[in-house]
């Protein structure tokens, strides 16, 4: 039991050390810093629209469409780790697999890219 | 740990077939312009499936197994392949028209067809749950676009969504019933299955029960069975009427091909949990079909409770597979295989009349626009006479023998009870059926449909009025491959 919480040791070294660091900045510069607070620098950051407000409004379409095409690139990174750790246990077939998901996935690309789906105007 | 093997790729040729060509066809149709994608791309698509038809034909006899036994290639598999791309390629050459004329003629709807046929033809060859679940998805995601393909219509947008949120919600009972079989089980493989709960010290365990109800509450959702139906007639209303034609025939074949290979297959030796339960689906969808459409003003609306009751009279020959003798097991397949033959025929040639149904460039969808239809249009009045006299199951049309083989097989089987039901809701069926010819040849005749008919649907009419009325006196090559078909669900 020991010997298996000794091998966290190190993760609960980064965190300790990750807190305190975090701590240590904000505490420098709420010291150092000279604080001039305005309208801007104290309203919450959000990109695209006020963090506060109806959320019935009408906006763009195309947040969901690149939302989606970003999802479907970021699922791939996450199949391609795996992949790569396991490369050598899983041989040309797995390898080859691999190379026509990703074939699949830029035939959508180019679809969406001549579509123009990628373009914000 | 070794390298796993090359899997043997000839069984899923079609399968390869399909997806390399969409693909293409899609990189193709995009960097064309786009009056000449349109044409190009539904002759493509039109190439692939017929294509893909004729490997399918020719493939070697026999069962095959590949990719690790998740993926199954046998008659039955073909036969109900080779049903999919008729009603595939039926519905791209109906939509040729009706698309062009409500400017959607955009080459992504022959693609979206293409890939929902790749998704049913993994759902029909699937060997476990993993693979049918993607099958599934596949064509799922495919047909929602397809159900809200005409975008400025609500009516369609509000088909797309709600088939959306329903389907999603039948995928989830889907993976939750899966993941209970699999927890009691460990094993996710049909094959496998099967053999684990034929072993004779087996007793079922609650948890199975349940993950078999769940997975058939999912299947029943997406064929369509009451008590699942609540999406069907929104959605087959709201759906531009190509794409309801195609909703009518294909995805309802491969989802009849999952739920019998997932019933006879995993669950063969579970018959008596599940008898009961396909038992009551089929009454409930029999007689909601026969009494919930005669209020119908709307084809496309009533269309869809006669596909619900339809369905129910072809789960009847289900219920009949899970007795324990395999002799009736397999007539009652064979008779629900050549049931919806028959039903595609019928319900394919009654969607190219409702599509012949449009009056200055406008489609009309009330029944009431057919009165007189005799006196404008002798021609596509008898055509349409024929396919309600049949759908209402009236010899010696090919309707009436699906009935017969299905209600043989219960009867057979000591179902008599099912069987005196199902009689009852097709009298009460034949009376909705019976009204749409009654306004047909006895009211006063409206203004004329619009002429000429587009070739596709003259083709369509004819070979769907020529295979209803001749079955009678062919009806050999239909029966013996789907005793073939039947068959190959029951090695030994």
């Amino acid at each position: 039991m020991n010997s298996l919480l000794i091998e966290y040791l190190p993760i609960l070294i980064f965190l300790g050390l990750a807190v305190g660091l975090a701590l240590a900045i904000v505490t420098a510069s709420l010291i150092v810093a000279r604080q001039k607070p305005d309208q801007e620098k104290l309203s919450a950051y959000e990109c695209g629209f006020e963090p506060f407000e109806d959320a019935r409004i009408k906006f763009d379409v195309r947040f969901y469409l690149v939302a989606i095409l970003f999802i479907i690139f970021d699922l791939e990174v996450a199949f391609l780790f795996p992949w790569a750790v396991s490369l050598g246990n899983i041989g040309v077939f797995g390898f080859f697999s691999m190379v026509i998901f990703l074939l699949i996935l830029t035939v959508g690309f180019i679809y969406e890219w001549k579509k123009g789906a990628l373009e914000w105007e | 740990m070794s390298s796993p093997i090359f899997p043997d790729l000839i069984p899923v040729i079609p399968e390869i077939l399909i997806a390399i060509f969409s693909m293409f066809l899609l990189i193709l149709g995009v960097f064309l312009r786009e009056k000449l994608a349109e044409p190009l791309i539904r002759y493509g698509s039109l190439i692939t499936i017929f294509v893909a038809f004729i490997i399918l034909i020719v493939l070697p006899e026999g069962e095959a197994l590949t990719f690790g036994n998740s993926f199954i290639n046998n008659e039955f598999c073909i036969y109900m392949k080779a049903l999919v791309l008729i009603s595939s390629a039926a519905s791209i050459l109906m939509a040729r028209e009706f698309l062009h004329m409500h400017q959607m003629d955009r080459f992504e709807f022959y693609i979206l067809i293409l890939l929902a046929v790749l998704g049913m033809f993994m759902m029909i060859s699937a060997n476990d749950f993993i693979a049918l679940y993607l099958g599934l998805e596949l064509q799922s995601l495919s047909l929602y676009v397809l159900a809200s393909f005409q975008r400025e219509s609500t009516r369609s947008a509000e088909a797309g969504l709600k088939y959306f949120i329903l389907g999603a919600l039948a995928s989830g009972l889907f993976l939750y019933g899966v993941t209970l079989i699999y927890g009691f089980t460990g094993n996710i493989n049909f094959n496998f299955l099967y053999s684990f709960f034929g072993d004779p010290e087996f007793t079922v365990p609650i948890g199975v029960i349940v993950g078999l109800v769940l997975i058939i509450g999912a299947l029943a959702f997406k064929i369509s069975a009451a008590p699942f139906h609540m999406w069907a007639p929104d959605v087959y209303q709201g759906a531009p009427t190509p794409v309801t034609a195609f909703f009518s025939v294909a995805p309802k074949i491969a989802a009849i091909a999952l739920i019998i290979r997932v019933m006879i297959v995993p669950f063969g030796n579970l018959g008596e949990q599940w008898q009961q339960i396909i038992i009551f689906i089929s009454i409930a969808s029999m007689v909601l079909g026969a009494f919930a459409a005669i209020n119908q003003t709307n084809i496309k609306r009533l269309m869809a409770y006669s596909s619900i009751g339809h369905i129910g009279y072809a789960l009847m020959g289900l219920a009949v597979a899970a007795g324990p003798i395999t002799s009736y097991a397999k007539d009652g397949i064979q008779a629900m295989l050549v049931y919806i033959t028959i039903y595609l025929f019928m319900s394919l040639g009654t969607f190219a009349c409702i599509l012949c149904m449009k009056r200055g460039d406008r489609m009309v969808e009330e029944i009431s626009g057919l009165s007189g239809l005799s006196k404008n249009n002798p021609v596509m009045a008898g055509v349409l006479t024929v396919l309600m006299f049949s759908m209402a199951g009236i010899p010696p049309l090919a309707g009436f023998f699906g009935k017969l083989y299905i209600f043989q097989a219960a009867i057979q089987s000591g179902l008599v009870g099912l069987a005196v039901i199902g009689v009852l809701t097709s009298v009460v069926g034949a009376f909705y059926y019976l009204r749409i010819v009654k306004i047909i040849y006895f009211e006063d005749a409206e203004e004329k449909f619009d002429r000429p008919i587009a070739p596709e649907l003259r083709g369509v009419l004819l070979v769907s009025g020529l295979f209803i009325v001749l079955f009678i006196f062919i009806p050999t090559p239909i029966i013996s491959l789907a005793e073939v078909a039947a068959l190959a669900l029951f090695p030994g």
